[in-house]
């Protein structure tokens, strides 16, 4: 519980409108997109400008107060979940578009622009923000940075760490740190890189200059149908040893495809097992002899039909059932869990066969949506969190394709993050001194722990307790083994 | 095989013995000087996993840089950041392809390299840059503002920190968001928060074909093309102006290269891979013309692209689109920083004698705060390449 005191204290520093701590106006806050983690904040703080954010952080540090930052709420890791006894801050109305320079390719706004509105502010110049979290409609940048969010184009664009150039963040106690900024390096150590993905565990960031890029001139996607996944996931690496990156990669298994056919009607061939979209963009030239390779390899990789999209139209229909594919799956089902784990391409066949064992053993359907092109597998998992064990069944399934992902080289979040979601696989992903360097990252910048805490970096003495708790379950038995 | 560096600097910090980690020896001119008892990684060599498909490459840190680029030569493949190695090398022919092909010694040592006893203090020909020295330095080549720089590309690494402890961040995959970026920290750290012993790396293919563009165009003409290029869907992969000539590399499938080529004009180039290998590596005579017995010094300002030009005399080459202006300059490095400071950026002493705050800019006090609590928390005892990113730690 937060005292009136402090309470009284954060009021003058804001306009009234601006902190909410009335149960009605807290609810909206208590979860962020995964909402199966709720907790109600005790205070909401909207700030409105950065003077306000380096207040509130002072304020905070001065009373030892916790501080979680939160921009749009679309996270899928429960990294933006309130904590008891801390401050919700809110960076939503930090909205502004400051500047656009469309010859030197850059960005300048704050962190609660929208992802889509950078693109949308750039458009006129023909430039664009090319990471696309499918959440660009609605998250925003200081998120995105928060969590290193990809998309669907991160295997030719990267992730929001390679569209980044600078930040202007603050440390716990108030301190201004300008990283980066209009040049493409920085002297010193990469604190962007650092910052980016660090779950709002080390400082709050209230301004973000991103990389623009020129749109490209055409795009275009070709859709290939295959009998065995195998065989998909085997074309995949095809077209890319064939020297072609494509700017987009999406496999989707037969549960999938028909759950997004029956709810979109995209046209998708229906009698078979997998399906890959593989889009192809850049200069127009390079766009041709790019589809004339991509369709000379997927006839080779034993695909059964193979599509081009010949106008922009049909490009969209193409697209529409894969951007459709989580709620197609949510009508199959009550409720949908959606896993986050990436894997090295070669071993996806590998990696659905389990998933269908482990399906099969817990009673619980999966369709598999797959970002291909760069190995992030989103496991669906059908459950109904009416039935008793519901939920938790779907979350221990989850939690054994997360570890089957970290056994076969991969990791157990690609792009969601780890917040409260997956700490207890952090531990499986990660050894002791691993951790324990992270705590003493997280020392360095917020050493009374008051950022986002328990988040993202698990306590040794937890993992302990948790392993111990897997090894009952017949599962992974020696959670400290290395196996990244 | 990693027992013997654990050892060596648990010995270390037991005694308070600085370190001075060496690969190749190609770029000791670089950062500020250090000393301390050398630490060669250049036993430590071989390229670990290789998978074109999966456009990752794992090798141990001592491992050529040449060698790993043969090698991904004969899988069309390539490292997209362009890494300079320095030193005189065989120029590549004209087409592009190297004049010869190692295979990897996988957990051996090469043949050529000297085999250099534990902490024996070979000096090492200059020429042989390695990966971990690579990735220690962050540097990159001409191909990075369009491709990206050796940051973007590091997937994971393996490192043995101040205290002897070995540690492994990241992976080898694209996409990984579990736990802080470490990976990319040691990117550019000279080697002050750990020995990195391997690196995995993300690959890409190479380009189907290359040709080079030749303008004679002044400056501000120069910068203003560079920027006005780059916001367009062209193939783009490198630019340089100097002496009134901008250069411009086209790269791609044929036909877009033929037609950026058709659109935007200029003379080709021929021998255009010598050209930006000579670049990429400072083998160009510009970068050899301080004045002996100057105060000269090469500096990189490292800018906004978009800077006009920053009228500091006629010794300067721009690379990076406008993003990087090297000056062969004798003015004081507080000038240099403030000019590079307005232009957006900061500045490096890169070669000759350093100022006395060091050849990089000195940083914010709250930035230098978090330097110093990262060094201490990686390197407690301060013994890894001491003095050589900021003289204070």
């Amino acid at each position: 519980m937060l005292s009136p005191a402090f309470l009284s204290q954060l009021r003058r520093l804001l306009p009234p409108h601006c902190v909410l701590n009335e149960r009605e106006d807290l609810l909206p806050f208590e979860s962020d997109g995964l909402a199966a983690y709720r907790n109600t904040p005790d205070v909401v703080a909207l700030p409105e400008n950065e003077a306000q954010v380096a207040a509130i952080l002072q304020l905070c540090h001065q009373h030892k107060v916790a501080v979680v930052a939160r921009g749009a709420g679309t996270g899928l890791s429960a990294g933006a979940l309130p904590v008891d006894g801390a401050v919700l801050l809110v960076l939503a109305k930090l909205n502004r578009i400051k500047a656009i320079d469309p010859l030197a390719r850059t960005a300048t706004v704050e962190p609660g622009v929208r992802n889509q509105a950078i693109s949308e502010a750039a458009a006129s110049h023909g430039l664009y923000y090319a990471p696309d979290p499918s959440s660009q409609i609605a998250c925003s940048i200081g998120g995105n940075v928060a969590e290193n969010s990809g998309g669907v184009h991160c295997l030719k664009y990267g992730l929001t760490v390679h569209n980044i150039l600078g930040l202007r963040a603050w440390t716990i106690d108030g301190q201004l740190l300008e990283i980066g900024g209009e040049s493409l390096d920085a002297p010193g150590y990469d604190l962007l890189a650092l910052l980016t993905g660090s779950e709002g565990m080390l400082a709050v960031i209230t301004e973000v200059t991103v990389k623009l890029l020129p749109r490209p001139e055409r795009a275009q996607v070709v859709l290939a149908a295959f009998n065995d996944v195998a065989m998909a996931g085997a074309a995949v690496g095809n077209i890319i040893a064939a020297g072609v990156i494509p700017a987009g990669l999406e496999m989707m298994d037969r549960l999938a495809i028909q759950a997004a056919e029956a709810f979109v009607h995209a046209g998708y061939p229906l009698d078979c097992e997998a399906l890959l979209l593989c889009e192809v963009d850049g200069v127009n030239e390079e766009v041709s002899a790019d589809i004339f390779t991509v369709r000379k390899v997927l006839e080779a990789s034993g695909a059964i039909e193979i599509r081009t999209a010949e106008s922009e139209e049909q490009r969209l229909k193409f697209w529409a059932g894969r951007k459709a594919a989580f709620p197609a799956v949510g009508r199959l089902a009550p409720d949908y869990y959606c896993m986050d784990g990436t894997i090295p391409r070669g071993q996806l066949p590998h990696v659905l066969k389990r998933i269908g064992e482990m399906s099969a053993e817990f009673g619980l359907a999966v369709a598999n949506v797959f970002h291909a092109g760069d190995g992030n597998l989103h496991p669906l998992i059908l459950f109904d969190a009416n039935q008793p064990d519901g939920l938790h069944k779907a979350e221990e399934f989850g939690a054994r394709i997360l570890e089957l992902c970290v056994e076969v080289g991969g990791t157990i979040t690609g792009e969601h993050g780890v917040g409260l979601e997956k700490i207890r696989q952090m531990c499986t992903q990660f050894a002791t001194p691993e951790l324990t360097r992270f705590h003493e990252v997280k020392a360095a910048f917020d050493p009374d722990r008051l950022l986002n805490p328990g988040k993202a970096v698990p306590e040794l003495h937890r993992c302990a307790e948790w392993g111990a708790m897997h090894v009952h379950g017949g599962q992974l038995p020696h959670p400290e083994l290395p196996r990244f | 095989m990693l027992d013997a560096f654990i050892d060596r600097i648990q010995a270390a910090q037991a005694s308070g013995t600085p370190l001075v980690i060496q690969g190749g020896g190609s770029k000791t001119f670089y950062g500020n000087a250090d000393e301390g008892e050398v630490l060669a990684t250049r036993t430590l060599t071989g390229v670990v996993d290789y998978q074109p498909k999966e456009l990752v490459l794992t090798a141990r840190a001592g491992t050529p840089l040449a060698e790993i680029e043969a090698l991904l030569a004969e899988q069309g493949q390539m490292l997209a950041f362009e890494p300079p190695h320095f030193g005189e090398r065989p120029l590549p022919n004209p087409d592009g392809t190297a004049k010869q092909s190692t295979k990897p010694a996988s957990g051996q040592v090469a043949a050529y390299l000297p085999l250099a006893g534990e902490g024996a203090n070979v000096t090492p020909k200059p020429t042989h840059a390695t990966l971990g020295g690579s990735i220690a330095a962050g540097l990159s080549g001409p191909r990075r503002p369009y491709a990206g720089a050796a940051r973007d590309f590091v997937l994971g690494v393996r490192i043995i920190d101040g205290s002897g402890q070995p540690l492994r961040f990241g992976g080898q995959v694209i996409k990984n968001v579990a736990g802080y970026d470490v990976s990319r920290l040691m990117v550019g750290a000279l080697g002050t928060l750990g020995l990195i012993t391997e690196v995995s790396l993300k690959v890409l293919p190479k380009p189907a074909t290359e040709t080079t563009l030749q303008f004679e165009l002044d400056e501000p003409a120069a910068i203003l093309k560079m920027n006005q290029w780059a916001g367009q869907p062209l193939p783009l992969s490198a630019t340089s102006w100097h002496a009134g000539l901008l250069t411009l590399r086209l790269s791609g499938a044929a036909s877009a290269v033929q037609a950026a080529q058709a659109r935007l004009g200029g003379e080709t180039l021929k021998d255009a891979a010598a050209f930006w290998q000579r670049l990429r590596d400072q083998t160009t005579p510009f970068f050899d013309k301080r004045a002996p017995d100057s105060n000269q010094g090469l500096w990189r300002l490292s800018v906004k692209p978009t800077a006009p030009p920053l009228h500091l005399g006629d010794a300067q080459w721009i690379e990076w689109g406008g993003a990087v202006r090297w000056l062969i300059s004798d003015a004081a490095a507080d000038t240099l920083r403030k000019v590079a400071k307005t232009a957006g950026g900061h500045a490096t002493l890169f070669r000759g004698t350093a100022p006395v705050d060091g050849a990089f800019t000195p940083l914010s006090p709250p930035l230098s705060v978090l330097h110093r609590n990262l060094k201490q928390r990686f390197d407690p005892g301060g013994i890894l390449n001491r003095g050589r990113l900021y003289p204070d730690f």
